[in-house]
């Protein structure tokens, strides 16, 4: 069973002759350890398929299911308490907390949560070290470069149980090596078991993934097969000459 | 590619015997390359009859004949690396004249078409991710040639994107009610 599964998803807004359809009749499965790009243009519907997938917002039509759970037969207790446990959002932007040094952002979900602030601040200190930030815990997010915001976004994103990593553009404005080190981040976290989809138009990010799919007008309309070995490449390559 | 420079390259850093440079040049290009050693031979003759390199031994035709750069050879290595490589001509690859030609022939949509290549590439740059995820394995050189390759894929995936976005701006505005100036259309309601 997929850990994400996302069924017939059709979700429109507006009414009558204003009506737009962002999204119609999308399927996504996702398993535990997987990672997912979705790719598309801008306006293809990459963004709305993630926040539904992440229960902040409602499909018109269609089910999500987390961990075999529906979300449409869940209270709003329990879907908020799914998006403060299981999933980890990764946005552009980074949304980090201006007046929260990285530590206290990476915290902060913990908290919440209900963990003690020193245990919290134990697990934080822990995701950050494992993300080469423990020397930058201190800092406020204008402190940080691009770089790093983003990587303590992603520890804020994974620390934790979290089983469900969602990123929208996840190496948006950073360049080659920083998005390749983001990269690297969302993968080990797939390592773990953790389920991730990332949505994105630029062609490098998605090929860290294991499957990609292809998004157009609303709609899916292709993936990527199971990629061969890394053996197969390397031995088409030989045959090149100069 | 020239085979003939990076083998002045390599012999820059001192002299070398063939079979070490044929090791060389595949280490250096992270493995991915690889060079027969008939034409490193050749290419060596090559060298030595324009003056470019030297052989230490001239008499010795054996696999240990050893060779050094000379002055000529460090200056037209010196030339080449600093001589921006021949990008000029107009594009005629041939991905490029089978998206043209889609959008002539009739019952094939553009799109679709596009769409097949794109995936593809995606498929090919996966692979290429998937060399260079294993940081056990970095290799600098292995890391530059995989970078290459996967910017040169990634440039014909971006076409591919603006040529989708082109073409379906386009599509749109060929519609009979935009293309029409406001002016017309109103005097074509009137009469």
């Amino acid at each position: 069973m997929s850990f994400l599964e996302l069924r017939h998803i059709s979700k429109s807004y507006g009414e009558g002759a204003a009506e737009v359809q962002a999204l119609k009749n999308v399927d996504l499965f996702v398993d535990r350890g997987a990672l997912v790009a979705v790719m598309g243009p801008s306006g293809s519907g990459k963004s709305t398929l993630l926040t539904i997938a992440g229960s902040l917002e409602e499909p018109s039509s269609g089910e999500v299911l987390i961990d075999g759970v529906g979300l449409s037969t869940m209270s709003r207790n329990d879907k908020a308490r799914v998006r403060r446990r299981s999933i980890g959002y990764v946005f552009q932007d980074f949304n980090l907390l201006a007046g929260l040094t990285a530590a206290e952002n990476v915290c902060l979900p913990l908290e919440l949560d209900g963990l003690s602030t020193k245990r919290a601040s134990a697990v934080g200190m822990a995701a950050l070290e494992e993300l080469g930030l423990a020397d930058r815990a201190a800092h406020y997010p204008d402190e940080l470069s691009g770089g790093e915001r983003q990587r303590v976004s992603i520890a804020r994103a994974i620390v934790g149980e979290r089983h469900l990593l969602l990123a929208d553009e996840p190496s948006g404005a950073l360049d080659s090596t920083n998005g390749e080190a983001v990269m690297r981040m969302i993968l080990a976290a797939c390592k773990h078991g953790v389920a991730a989809v990332i949505v994105t138009h630029d062609a490098q990010l998605a090929s860290w993934a294991d499957r990609v799919v292809f998004l157009r007008d609303g709609q899916v309309v292709d993936q990527t097969l199971p990629p061969p070995t890394p053996e197969a490449l390397l031995q088409e390559s030989s045959h090149r000459r100069w | 590619m020239s085979v003939r420079h990076a083998i002045l390259a390599l012999l820059s850093e001192g002299p070398k015997y063939g079979l070490q440079l044929r090791q060389e040049f595949e280490s250096g290009t992270g493995e991915v390359w690889p060079l027969n050693i008939g034409q490193v031979y050749t290419t060596l003759q090559r060298l030595e009859r324009d003056g470019l390199i030297a052989s230490d031994e001239p008499e010795n035709d054996g696999p240990q004949k050893g060779f050094h750069i000379t002055d000529a050879g460090s200056e037209e290595l010196s030339n080449w690396l600093n001589t921006p490589s021949d990008m000029t001509s107009p594009p005629r690859d041939e991905l490029v004249i089978k998206v043209l030609s889609a959008i002539r022939v009739p019952g094939v949509s553009v799109h679709d078409v596009i769409q097949v290549h794109r995936r593809y590439l995606v498929e090919l740059m996966q692979q290429w991710t998937r060399l260079k995820e294993d940081e056990a394995d970095f290799d600098l050189t292995f890391a530059l040639v995989v970078d290459a390759e996967l910017f040169r894929l990634d440039s014909v995936v971006r076409w591919l994107d603006a040529a989708d976005g082109r073409l379906k701006r386009a599509a749109s505005e060929l519609q009979p009610a935009s293309t029409m100036p406001r002016i017309a259309r109103r005097l074509v309601v009137r009469r």
